[in-house]
């Protein structure tokens, strides 16, 4: 068994630096850019500050601040606990033990990824509130009546930690697929039992993946509208949205979205800290030869489980889609569909695939050229990630329509162009919203694939001759394929779900089923919102399933 | 990335294309399956072609700034005064001189400079549940805030402009600190938290969990038509002649000519026909709004709630005291 340990920064070889010369100032520099870009957004942001309306700011922090920022750090702790929970339990199960229904369990338990929180909370509400048919019925029936309220601090935080885990869920299941069983050995030759074993040595070791899970679920959570929106929770994104819609001070919502990228850059530099203590092995040997057999109660009660959150965060909201979708489908359902459909599954592919060949290259910058300016230049490229969508959309929009105006005077001047966009009309500048808001989903899971690529496998590979490229093309990429497979399908389930920057963005008849949920949800019209969510929901489960699915699925 | 070529190239030529015949470009926040039936009868009816994209009034706004005179957009249409007042407040709207808009649009429910028009009336009014209270127990929005309604109000969240819009009329007439006091008593009298939408709030008063609640009639004919045996009706407030009440709070969706128009000839014209009988009762009818002609009959449904006096302060304060609403509602804790 080999078992290959890798700092996250090892001190640079010289074989590296020598081999790469003027390459090293290549990466740098796309890297640079990427972050660069990243950061367009966030300095319209700070520019913000140039224009204080210091009566607002007096009013929001006598009045809003204080309990939206206890709102958010209840909301950032429960959601963090929560996924956690879910997340782990269900990756230690699937991944290390035997229990009936595992192997569909696998990949289904990752379906609520493609429901957005939004309509995972609408239904919650739905059925869970005063009016809902539980408490109804046990009213009626039973006349019980003073049930926990589903519109509260506990409802907001339990619909999170369903709708999130996933993230959680995906890359710890991988990590304890490669590592736990090892870990779990080396550990009962030591002496220690199955549950000190995996309290002492598995779960210390997956730490560092349970994080980065964690941070995407963070980050979604800081950014989410929608959610918090039907729950009528107020944080600092639905302020940031209050002081730009209500208040009309796009300045003060700019300003309070600074704060919160301030406090996610805390968050992501704590989250690196522990990352930093990250130790990657080599794949010895699957899990799959050694799952532990439970015994049958066991067996049964983890199926239980599992289904239950599967049913709680996929199944009973779908369902609910279902029943909404039959009222209004024949009489919303046109050809029209097809369109909005196809515009969504091809917008999602070009994102997931433009930001996946970016992630990969910056992780490769990050490997090529180690060190503190790297490290900190790969942070601020995956901050968009935490940015609420429509202040992000206005702080790519207004660059480059500044740009755009630019270049249109200037053809008009030149050659009498008579236009009225040259960048804004096309999908280009969409595609480079999609990158900033998303690359922090794709990279992560590329980098942290990239990291187990020991440096050995290299110079094994280049002392048979292996070129530069030929290391990326023959050795590299087939070894990252599952991390590639996993950062594609996080971000074309992300970018299905998308709206603010479609919305914002998009040229003209290049409608989504997302800008229809837009349509119906804005006039709280949630049966017809239901047809275009489930439209959604089936595009995207194939991405997943397909994620999943492999000839030997636990093999990576 | 050929593909994405390809695609950008099409995207590009596009503009160009479409530019030969006459089109009118709109930016709408209100509801594509809204327009959409009335922007196909009037392509048909006139060859003029409408391009439109649909999104939120605060990013299209946005939009249209960052644009500048570079935006193909001749018309913003968007649902409440408020954001019409703001996007003329900052320059995005031109005055337009037309004597049909003004003879179709009753001058509360347009700009005073001209700059935008009403196209649908909204009236917020009060809906309770029918088995235990009686009408004559219920009287203006002011009263909501008597004690005697403790535990028995359920009203939708502060964040949604209606309910901006009603507080600042309710400024406009009464003065802040009035009315900061009668939105005070309306939060002390909540039966739960506010509701994320009307539905959600009038469904509560059906089920008995508050007495009474506060909702645009077109959510009350929505859920109607779905369910026609809820125990809840609708109540005209504030109709006392004698005491001088203003009258029902209504707001409008409206539109007006973008400052930057390439098409403004056309623009206009498309606004002088939705304010005509034929379109009036295709924008009304197809959500259950109100006409904003005071000549177009509303939808059979509509018309069997009965008629009303409606506030005849102009609709554009909605817009001024909006943000001076907001901020009072967050003094009283209202969420």
């Amino acid at each position: 068994m080999t078992d290959h340990t890798l700092p996250q920064r090892p001190s640079p070889e010289p074989g590296v630096i020598t081999s790469a010369g003027f390459r090293l100032d290549g990466w740098g520099l796309f890297a640079t850019l990427v972050a660069a870009l990243v950061l367009v957004p966030v300095l319209v942001s700070f520019s913000s500050f140039a224009e204080i309306n210091r009566d607002l700011l007096a009013h929001l922090t006598q009045f809003v601040l204080p309990e939206l920022i206890l709102n958010t750090v209840w909301l950032i702790l429960g959601v963090a606990l929560g996924v956690s929970v879910l997340g782990v339990s269900l990756a230690w199960l699937v991944a290390m033990c035997d229990f009936p229904g595992r192997r569909w369990l696998d990949w289904a338990l990752l379906l609520p990824l493609a429901l957005p929180a939004y309509v995972t909370a609408f239904v919650a509400i739905d059925l869970l509130d005063f009016s809902g048919p539980l408490q109804s019925w046990l009213r009626q029936g039973w006349g019980v009546t003073g049930l926990p309220d589903i519109r509260s601090r506990g409802g907001v935080i339990g619909v999170m930690s369903l709708a999130l885990y996933p993230y959680v869920y995906l890359i710890a299941k991988n990590a304890f697929a490669t590592q736990g069983a090892i870990a779990l050995e080396a550990a009962q030759s030591l002496g220690l039992s199955r549950r000190q074993g995996f309290v002492r040595v598995a779960l210390p070791m997956a730490r560092p993946w349970i994080a980065a899970g964690v941070m995407l679920a963070l980050m979604e959570t800081l950014a989410d509208f929608g959610t918090m929106a039907v729950f009528n929770y107020d944080t600092f994104t639905t302020a940031i949205y209050k002081a730009w819609y209500s208040l009309f001070s796009l300045p003060a919502a700019a300003q309070l979205a600074s704060i919160l990228i301030l406090f996610v850059l805390l968050v992501v530099v704590f989250e690196q800290r522990s990352r930093a203590q990250m130790r990657y092995s080599t794949v010895g040997r699957s899990a799959a030869s050694r799952r532990i057999s439970l015994t049958p109660g066991l067996a049964w009660l983890a199926f239980a489980y599992a289904v239950t959150v599967l049913l709680l965060a996929f199944l009973i909201p779908v369902t609910q889609l279902v029943l909404w979708t039959r009222e209004v489908i024949l009489q919303d359902l046109d050809a029209r569909y097809w369109a909005f459909a196809w515009h969504s599954v091809l917008l999602a592919g070009m994102g997931a695939l433009m930001v996946v060949a970016v992630g990969l290259l910056l992780a490769y910058a990050g490997r090529h050229r180690p060190g503190s300016f790297m490290a900190w230049t790969q942070r601020l490229a995956t901050l968009g990630y935490a940015f609420p969508g429509a202040v992000l959309a206005v702080g790519l929009f207004i660059p480059v329509a500044t740009l755009d105006n630019w270049l249109i005077d200037t053809t008009r001047s030149w050659f009498g162009f008579q236009g009225t966009g040259i960048l804004k009309g096309t999908l280009l500048v969409m595609l480079l919203a999609y990158l900033v808001r998303f690359l922090a989903v794709g990279f992560g899971p590329i980098d942290s694939g990239l990291h187990r690529i020991t440096r050995n496998v290299d110079e094994a590979a280049r002392s048979l001759g292996t070129s530069t490229s030929g290391l990326l093309t023959r050795v590299h990429l087939p070894m990252l394929r599952t991390s590639l497979r996993t950062a594609a399908v996080l971000v074309f389930v992300d970018i299905m779900k998308e709206m603010p920057i479609t919305l914002m963005t998009r040229p003209f008849g290049w409608d989504t089923l997302a800008v229809r949920v837009f349509e119906m949800t804005s006039e709280g019209e949630w049966a017809r919102a239901a047809l275009p969510s489930l439209a959604i929901v089936l595009t995207g489960i194939i991405p997943v399933i397909l994620l999943t699915w492999s000839p030997r699925p636990s093999r990576t | 990335m050929k593909l994405l070529s390809l695609i950008c190239a099409v995207a590009l030529a596009t503009p160009a294309l479409s530019a030969l015949a006459e089109e009118v470009v709109v930016y709408s926040a209100r509801n594509e399956q809204l327009i959409k039936p009335l922007f196909d009868t009037y392509t048909r009816d006139t060859g003029v072609q409408i391009k439109f994209i649909t999104g939120g009034e605060g990013p299209l706004m946005e939009r249209l700034k960052a644009e500048g005179q570079n935006t193909p957009a001749d018309i913003l249409l968007t649902v409440d005064a408020g954001n019409l007042w703001q996007a003329a407040h900052e320059g995005l709207l031109r005055p337009i001189q037309s004597k049909t808009l003004q003879e179709n649009v009753p001058p509360h429910l347009r700009d005073p400079g001209n700059e935008w028009f009403g196209l649908s009336v909204r009236a917020r009014t009060l809906v309770y549940n029918t088995t235990k209270v009686k009408p004559a127990d219920l009287s203006t929005y002011e009263d909501l805030a008597d004690p005697k309604w403790k535990g028995r109000l359920c009203l939708r969240t502060s964040k949604k402009v209606y309910n901006q819009s009603l507080v600042a009329m309710m400024i406009t007439e009464h003065g802040e600190p009035k009315a900061q006091s009668i939105v005070k008593g309306w939060v002390s009298n909540l039966a739960t938290a506010p509701f994320p939408d009307d539905t959600k709030a009038i469904e509560a008063v059906a089920n008995g969990q508050c007495d009474v609640t506060l909702v645009n009639t077109y959510y009350f004919g929505r859920l109607m038509e779905k369910s026609p045996n809820l125990p809840v009706a609708i109540f005209w407030p504030n109709q006392n002649q004698a005491n001088k009440d203003a009258g029902v709070h209504v707001n409008v969706s409206g539109a007006g000519v973008t400052h930057h128009a390439k098409n403004p000839a056309g623009a206009q014209k498309l606004l002088e026909w939705l304010s005509s009988d034929k379109a009036q009762n295709l924008f009304a009818d197809n959500n259950l709004e109100y006409p904003v002609n005071p000549k177009v009959k509303p939808d059979q449904t509509v018309a069997a709630w009965g008629s009303f006096k409606q506030n005849l302060i102009n609709v554009k304060e909605a817009g001024s005291l909006q943000a001076q609403a907001v901020k009072l509602m967050d003094r009283v804790g209202y969420k």
